[in-house]
């Protein structure tokens, strides 16, 4: 059996899965999320999350910030001086000068890059390589559209995740339904994983060892690996109340999404997109994908993530050898031991 | 100690003799990982409820596991709700398990500078005797043109709107057979 | 909607993903207008002026459900000759008495009225004060239909549809976009979306939060939207309506079995002191003898009450306990309470689940009227602001109150979650829905339905022994629930007696099985059939997915299940429904009854063609074609004959505090709102008063997502928490250079009661408007925060900002709309704070006398 590092895979028969069920993932569309947040708490809520702190960031209604250790989904808010599809947003004709979005969207930077503790991550920020902040559709006269784009993140669950191959103590792993799940009885903090994401997802937690629950370990979402494993809805998917979040075999929702960008694009709302789909992108497409209405960059996305591990194979041979010899000593600690 | 089993189940070993050579899948699992199991499948019992916030009246379930309430999530059979919560409904295990809830009853004596320990039932009486004593004391029979009244304006009541209809009733019984007329709820706010 | 009810606005999103057009018509831009069609931003305040523009849009270009309002509303009737229209009188009605501003009636009935038969049931002639209004139930108040004369070529010109057109003819689109600011093209796009998407194969839903009740003039929005909806032809039809969505879970509930002053359960009156002297002639104040409809049968329902509270104690002979019922004199509604209690008249005070040191208009009034209680009982499942103004309150940081010298004795008992108890609570579209307990309450928490219980058993012990007549109703209460190991009364037996019981001891199955002869009682006659053929209908659960889309096997509604009020409009006088798209139910002639997919609002068997006898009176009155079986003409009213304190039909008022002129009449605001001219409930100045320009701006407050109402069971939790962590305004860009105000920087916020700081967001969201050649900002007040030590997060609370000017009908406060001023930085602290708001009162020349001067004509 061949595994590969890069290129379209179906990832859990790939990890020694034989019979593994059909991939599960997340379609999240925000042309309906409406950002209740519901994916926020219900996450928290089954997994035990601890709350990350009460810091207003006041970028726009998104007082989280960040995808992080405490933080499995985050509900982005962008404002725009944009106009989505045909919608009719009511400033034409009345007393407005340059809109705040531009301040606002600094702000928001500012939030993301500074002092990134208040967010309850020590995660260092992805330079997105940010468009300027003047975004097209400003007016510099007076505002003359708006809106006000809403999306729910989450671990992207990579067909070739990085955060995996590099985790060096097994406590990260492709799960039979194709998703990347962490073991906290296994990892032992080290953050190999952490710079590797592509995305910014995974995350050590803060916090005082004993104190907090898993202070120190990396932490991601799970897809709700033990509700899915009995057949049930991962806690985000089943709250979201417009279905904004779906979950479901990739293959179908891959599928469901490419009507819904059609169905968008027939309906005027052009700038409609998905992000994640393609197989052939630099990690081999996500198990959670989305589907946008801007440029990945405007919601805190990479344009282009490539997995980072892409040249692991070169580097396979040592690593394999080096298990081998951990394998020796694991057997001679064991014989003398008996 | 099953040394071979053990020996035989340890991720490298695993590894290095199954289908997942590169230890990123079936071989890293562990034990604990492969036997995780939700908390809704463990829960002793699963009750109907409604979620106590707003008045879409979202169907939920409440799973209990020794007599606590261990998961709080939408019934997906309400035609109301299908299955969804807001993230107010989300947060509904915490609320009742809330560790800022409070669940002794405080006093504060007048003019007291702080909270003190009551036992409820010393409590209750307490608020029978204040009841009784504001009543008898501002009792009107007449109005002040001799049309009958019956009734107390010495206190009043406020809420309802979050309570059981069974609440409201016995609340608006027993303080209209007191003569109270000052009961109001969140309709005016 | 989405903001508020995000799960209810699924199926807004599903109608959407239909083809649904969604318009969102708000001050502020939320998260429902960033998926609507359409936002249009409206000043707060002017809703009636919008309203008002659509009628008139309907009625100019004809665009009105012609055979639906000839046959289901009263536009062919005629009014009287002495009506006089607020468009003839500077925008008063005939009947106003300046001195006491308030309104005899008595000239808005309809022609040939017979007397008295108009204005009974407490329209409220000029000196019966305020408290009438809202005791009209659902019933509305009565008429008596036998001497309406009606010309059905609605031509008349004194018939309601002529009279309508004439009093909305000034209501044009550029009216509207001088007083709401929104631009004329904006208006009659909504007006051409509702019209177009209104008629036999389509009907349009009006959806407000209660936020539209939170006015001066709060009733006539309702109305004003009804008349549109009646016009159309949407009431009573799929898709059609007006739906209110309520803020708590049980608010329903607590509304039709009442924890309000001036109801009985079912929306029986109060008894009124001097009026209601006997059972005769206070069943004569809700039903005329006359009046078609099933308020004709209030004897029934009032008697089986009487029976279900005081047993076998009540006789014919002693009229059937009326007399333990308290009496009422005008106003005692919460705001008139805690403004006796400011005045040192009311000793103790029951919060039960609510804050309304954060939640109630004037905060900053409850607190200090909470000061002067001699105890106070909080029963809650947090320790809310409420239980604690007494030390960390904001009145305790400006130095007014001194813990040591407050001689409140205060009781915080822990109350019990909905998982700890079972019992019903009522949804916003009258559903009952029974929720189980799960678990018992922790420590010494306990259920409102245990508390009472033991709490009417310890006085019941306490007076046993008493001769004097005023504690007969409490003794000869029945209060006899059977109770479990742990002493927890039975939710179940309370809800039997709610449902009632037949002579043989059978649970009811309808309240049309009531009697007057005492033989039946029924605690809440709207909710017999809850307990239908000896089942819990509330606790039928059967799945959404196995049922019809009208899911009538899931809970139970009022009345009688069913899940559409006045369902018979859906089908045309002959009984067809006006399209098979739009079918609900309809006239079966093979089988002689009403079927279809609701529960028929209906006689089951009364043909649609049937034509009641001469002298007919109640049900038997209404003819097959009659559809608002409710009403005492069987119509959908357009206009109002009675029933309302402050018009047959709404007018535009300005808020009660407004830095805008009332642009259509010499008349600024309602001129019957109920004001409180008092030194601790002081008002800005609105424009043409001296001072008006001290307070330029218009604030609003409204709910987000991620709180709960005070924050009671928000503010406690940090997974809502850490979402919404701080209180903070919203202001347009435009508005934040004009004040200097930094996005996240802080800002003050003033009015004459007090100032209150909060963090500002700078937003897009926020449009200023052009209203009247002028630039309006809007402030937008989250109103979730408090001031308090054990909350996760607290701040300044919003509602401290508003003062106390009420809805004359309903006695609700108009809180979401005030005039205020806002600077850069935080208040002061301190005494400092109470010489900074005074000098904004002398800035504006601010005494007692202003902003309540109700007639301005």
């Amino acid at each position: 059996m061949s595994n590969s590092l890069f290129g379209p895979v179906d990832p859990a028969p790939d990890a020694g899965w034989a019979d593994a069920p059909p991939r599960k993932g997340f379609f999240t569309d925000t042309s309906v999320c409406i950002g209740c947040k519901a994916c926020e708490v219900a996450c928290k809520e089954w997994n035990a999350i601890p709350d990350d702190g009460m810091n207003f960031l006041g970028s726009s209604y998104d007082n989280t910030g960040a995808l992080g250790a405490s933080t499995w989904r985050h509900v982005a808010f962008i404002e725009q001086p944009k106009r989505l599809g045909s919608q009719q947003t009511g400033l034409i004709g009345e007393p407005v000068g340059p809109g705040a979005t531009d301040a606002l969207n600094r702000a928001a930077d500012e939030a993301l890059s500074g002092d990134r503790s208040l967010l309850g991550t020590d995660n260092t920020v992805v330079d997105l390589g940010m468009p300027g902040v003047t975004l097209p559709g400003a007016n510099g006269d007076g505002r003359a559209d708006f809106r006000w784009l809403m999306e729910s993140d989450v671990c992207k669950h990579c067909t070739h995740a990085a955060c995996l191959d590099v985790c060096p103590t097994g406590s990260l792993f492709r799960t039979e339904f194709g998703t990347v799940v962490v073991q906290d009885d296994i990892c032992n903090g080290c953050g190999y994983c952490v710079p590797a994401c592509p995305f910014g997802v995974i995350d050590r937690r803060i916090g005082e060892k004993g104190v907090v629950k898993n202070a120190g370990i990396a932490q991601k979402c799970t897809l709700c690996y033990d509700r899915i494993g009995e057949g049930l809805t991962p806690a985000c998917a089943k709250a979201c109340p417009t279905q904004s979040i779906q979950y479901g075999d990739v293959d179908e929702l891959r599928e469901r999404a490419q009507q819904r960008v059609d169905a968008l694009h027939a309906a005027g709302v052009h700038d409609a997109r998905l992000y994640g789909h393609d197989e052939h992108d630099g990690v081999g497409g996500t198990g959670a994908f989305f589907l946008l209405l801007d440029e990945p960059e405007v919601y805190g996305l990479p344009p282009d993530p490539v997995v980072t591990t892409k040249d692991l194979p070169a580097m396979w041979k040592k690593a394999g050898l080096a298990a081998l010899t951990m394998l020796a000593g694991a057997v001679a600690v064991f014989g003398s031991g008996s | 100690m099953d040394l071979g089993k053990t020996f035989l189940s340890w991720p490298v070993v695993r590894q290095l003799t199954g289908d997942d050579p590169l230890g990123r899948g079936k071989a890293a699992q562990s034990a604990r990982t492969a036997a995780l199991q939700p908390r809704t499948k463990t829960a002793d019992r699963v009750v109907d409820s409604i979620c106590p916030y707003c008045a879409v009246g979202c169907g939920q379930k409440v799973y209990v596991k020794d007599e606590k309430v261990v998961q709080i999530e939408g019934d997906p059979n309400s035609p109301v709700s299908r299955g969804r919560l807001c993230p107010k409904g989300s947060a509904s295990e915490q609320l009742v398990n809330s560790p800022g809830r409070v669940t002794k009853v405080r006093y504060r004596r007048p003019y007291g500078t702080d909270w003190e320990d009551l036992d409820l039932d010393v409590a209750i009486d307490m608020i029978a005797d204040r009841v009784v004593e504001t009543r008898n004391r501002t009792w009107q029979d007449l109005d002040d043109q001799g049309h009958k009244v019956r009734r107390t304006l010495g206190f009043a009541s406020l809420g309802g709107a979050t309570l059981d209809n069974e609440e409201n009733y016995l609340i608006k019984k027993l303080f209209t057979a007191l003569g109270a007329v000052q009961i109001e709820n969140q309709a005016r706010i | 909607m989405a903001e508020c009810h995000p799960v209810g606005f699924q199926w807004v999103m599903e109608a959407k993903a239909r083809g649904a057009k969604v318009i969102h018509i708000d001050p502020r831009f939320t998260r429902t207008s960033a998926v609507s069609d359409t936002h249009v931003p409206l000043r707060a305040g002017s809703d009636i002026a919008f309203l008002g523009g659509v009628v008139r849009y309907i009625l100019e270009n004809e665009l009105y459900f012609e055979e639906y309002v000839k046959a289901y509303t009263n536009a062919s009737f005629l009014v009287g000759e002495e009506f006089v229209d607020s468009e003839d009188l500077g925008g008063l009605f005939s009947g106003y008495d300046e001195a006491k501003a308030t309104y005899d009636p008595t000239s808005w009935g309809y022609a040939g009225a017979s007397e008295g038969s108009v204005g009974k049931g407490g329209a409220g002639g000029a000196d019966k004060g305020h408290a009438e209004g809202h005791s009209l139930g659902s019933g509305g108040p009565s008429v008596d239909p036998h001497t309406i004369q009606r010309d059905e070529t609605l031509q008349h010109p004194r018939s309601v549809f002529q009279v309508l057109k004439r009093h909305y003819a000034r209501y044009t689109p550029e009216m509207v976009e001088e007083v709401c600011g929104v631009p004329k093209e904006l208006f009659l796009e909504v007006c051409e979306a509702v019209t177009a998407n209104s008629g036999r194969e389509r009907t349009t839903c009006w959806v407000y939060s209660v936020g539209w009740t939170h006015h001066s003039v709060g009733v006539q929005y309702i109305r004003g939207s009804a008349i549109i909806q009646l016009l159309l032809g949407n009431m009573g039809r799929p898709g059609g309506g007006i739906l209110a969505l309520r803020g708590h879970a049980s608010i329903q509930g607590s509304t039709d079995i009442p924890t309000l002053f001036n109801i009985l359960p079912g929306y029986l009156p109060m008894p009124k002191a001097g009026a209601d002297e006997s059972f005769e002639s206070y069943l004569d104040t809700i039903r005329n003898h006359e009046q078609k409809g099933f308020w004709a049968n209030a004897e029934s329902y009032s008697v089986s009450l009487q029976k279900a509270w005081w047993g076998e104690k009540a006789t014919v002979d002693n009229g059937w306990a009326f007399d333990y019922l308290p009496r009422i004199s005008g106003d005692h509604g919460t705001y008139r309470t805690v403004l006796d209690m400011n005045d040192g008249k009311v000793d103790g005070y029951f919060l039960l689940g609510q804050n309304p040191a954060v939640g109630s208009a004037h905060a900053r009034l409850q607190r200090l009227g909470m000061a002067q209680l001699t105890w106070l009982v909080v029963r809650d499942l947090n320790m809310i602001e409420s239980a604690t103004y007494w030390k960390d309150g904001p009145e305790i940081e400006t130095g007014e109150l001194k813990t040591e010298e407050i001689g409140t004795e205060v009781f915080f008992l822990p109350a019990a979650a909905h998982t700890e108890k079972s019992g019903t609570f009522t949804q916003t579209q009258r559903m009952l829905q029974w929720h189980h307990k799960a678990v018992d309450p922790p420590g010494d928490c306990r259920s409102e339905l245990e508390f009472f219980h033991l709490l009417g058993q310890k006085l019941r012990e306490r007076l046993r022994d008493s001769e004097l007549e005023r504690d007969r109703p409490l003794l000869d209460l029945t209060w006899d629930y059977p109770v479990d190991e742990k002493g927890e009364p039975s939710a179940d037996a309370v809800l039997r007696e709610i449902n009632g019981f037949g002579p043989d001891g059978q649970l009811l199955n309808s309240y049309l099985q009531m009697k007057p002869d005492g033989s039946t009682s029924g605690g809440c006659w709207i909710y017999t059939g809850v307990y239908a053929d000896g089942v819990n209908q509330s606790a039928r659960r059967k799945p959404g997915s196995e049922q019809s889309w009208v899911a009538p096997d899931w809970g139970w509604a009022w009345p009688l299940n069913r899940r559409q009020l006045y369902n018979r409009a859906s089908a045309d006088p002959d009984g067809k429904p006006w399209s098979e798209r739009k079918a609900l139910v309809w006239w079966d002639e093979d089988q002689a009854k009403w079927v279809g997919h609701d529960v028929p609002d209906f006689e089951g068997t009364k043909p649609p063609s049937y034509r009641p006898p001469e002298g007919a009176t109640g049900p038997a009155a209404l003819a097959g074609d009659d559809p608002f079986v409710m009403q005492a003409d069987g119509k959908g009213w357009l206009y109002a004959p009675s029933g309302l304190l402050d018009g047959p039909m709404p007018v535009h008022y300005e808020p009660s505090e407004s830095p805008v002129r009332n642009a259509m009449y010499h008349q600024q605001g309602n001129p019957t709102r109920e004001t409180f001219a008092r030194k601790d409930n002081l008002q800005n100045p609105s424009a043409g008063e001296p001072g008006a320009d001290v307070f330029p701006y218009v604030c609003t407050t409204y709910r987000l997502t991620e709180h709960h109402t005070a924050g009671g069971l928000s503010r406690w939790l940090p997974y809502l928490s850490e979402l919404q962590p701080e209180f903070f305004c919203e202001v347009s860009p435009e508005h934040a250079r004009e004040r200097g105000l930094e996005h996240l920087g802080w800002a003050t916020i003033v009015t004459a009661r007090t100032a209150i700081e909060a963090r500002v967001l700078v937003t897009d969201r926020v449009v200023p408007l052009k209203v009247g050649g002028k630039t309006i900002h809007q402030v937008g007040l989250p109103y979730h925060w408090g001031v308090g030590g054990d909350a996760v997060v607290s701040g300044d609370a919003a509602n401290d900002l508003f003062g106390l000017s009420l809805d004359p009908n309903v006695h609700i406060q108009e809180s979401k709309v005030a005039s205020c001023d806002i600077v850069p930085g935080r208040r002061p602290r301190g005494p400092e704070l109470l010489r900074f708001v005074e000098d904004y009162r002398s800035r504006a020349g601010i005494t007692v006398e202003t902003g309540n001067q109700r007639f301005t004509s």
